[in-house]
């Protein structure tokens, strides 16, 4: 893994004892980070850190583990040309802070894991879905939906 | 060994024929498509009309991109749930007579996508007259739907939608 950033990841525990866990990865630093820490970190990394360009959120559904969702996020510091990944595990019944506060191009992603998965974020200014109609019921990525949907033919 | 009676109207420059068969002759020649590619069966759908494969030796090459001036809709491509209404709504600006051709797979039966976002063929959601199997149709497989649609209106056959609402009366 090629860093142009090598420290990140020593600042980052260093800001937050021992709370951040590594995980190991072989492209981008990665940690995993409390879901009561994640706005607080989010904030660091953007604010003091220069990540200031947001890449995606992703989810993934690792049902029936509980918590059953991970969520990670994607940024980028553009002058360090370095990417960071940190994530997150929430269940159905738990909202995520919204970062669209912090990055404003983590609104449609944000509301695409709401739309196919189903996870709530707090603070989105307009938390609808994006990609399946309106009516939609249910959300399809979901390991517990069923495959071919709800249909009748 | 005289010339046919037909050949000797046709020797003064006249041709007799009924009004019907004039009307069919000219619909069939004149089979215009609305442009409406969902996936990668549009890629094949554009190529028919290229030079190689040239289209236009049937009359259809005019792809129109409003419904009010097409009489075909050529479904090329899987047609998801989202996209149903759209389509139900195109067909139903198309001016009669009309005709659907299902192009490929994934749009007589949803193809490899058998998932909750794809509707299972397109015919849950308008009459299909001419389904052209493939994945993609080679633009040959989808000359020869159209030809065969050409030889269904030359019969005098109704389209589907009228097929299924008047019972096969034309
Ligand atoms: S039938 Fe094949 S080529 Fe056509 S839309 Fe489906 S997957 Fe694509």
């Amino acid at each position: 893994m090629k860093l142009t950033d090598p420290e990140i990841l020593d600042r980052l525990q260093t800001r937050f004892p021992g709370s951040l866990e590594v995980v190991p990865s072989i492209d981008q630093p990665t940690v995993t980070v409390p879901r009561e820490m994640l706005l607080a970190f989010a904030e660091h990394v953007k604010r003091v850190e220069g990540y200031v360009m947001f890449n995606d959120v992703l989810a993934a559904d690792w049902f029936p583990a509980r918590p059953r969702f991970e969520v990670v996020y994607h940024v980028y510091h553009p002058e360090k040309y370095q990417r960071l990944r940190f994530k997150t595990f929430v269940d159905e019944d738990q909202p995520l802070p919204s970062m669209v506060d912090l990055w404003a191009g983590a609104n449609w992603p944000e509301r695409e894991a709401y739309d196919l998965f189903g996870i709530v974020f707090e603070g989105h200014p307009q938390l609808t879905r994006i990609y399946l109609p309106d009516d939609w019921e249910g959300h399809p990525l979901r390991k517990d939906y069923p495959t071919a949907g709800p249909r009748v033919d | 060994m005289g010339l046919s009676s037909t050949q000797q109207e046709a020797e003064r420059g006249i041709l007799l024929t009924t009004v019907d068969k004039m009307t069919r002759w000219a619909q069939k020649s004149s089979v215009w498509p609305a442009t409406f590619g969902l996936a990668c069966c549009a890629i094949e759908m554009m190529s028919v009309t290229s030079s190689r494969y040239d289209l236009a030796r049937f009359g259809s090459e005019a792809f129109r991109a409003s419904p009010r001036q097409a009489d075909l809709m050529i479904v090329a491509g899987r047609v998801s749930q989202k996209m149903a209404p759209v389509l139900r709504t195109i067909w139903e600006q198309m001016p009669e007579p009309k005709w659907v051709i299902s192009m490929g797979a994934c749009a007589s039966s949803g193809g490899v996508f058998d998932n909750y976002a794809i509707i299972q063929g397109v015919d849950h959601v308008v009459p299909v007259d001419v389904y052209v199997p493939g994945c993609p149709p080679t633009p040959e497989a989808l000359m020869f739907g159209i030809l065969k649609l050409r030889e269904k209106i030359q019969m005098g056959l109704p389209p589907k939608y009228l097929e299924l609402t008047q019972g096969g009366a034309s």
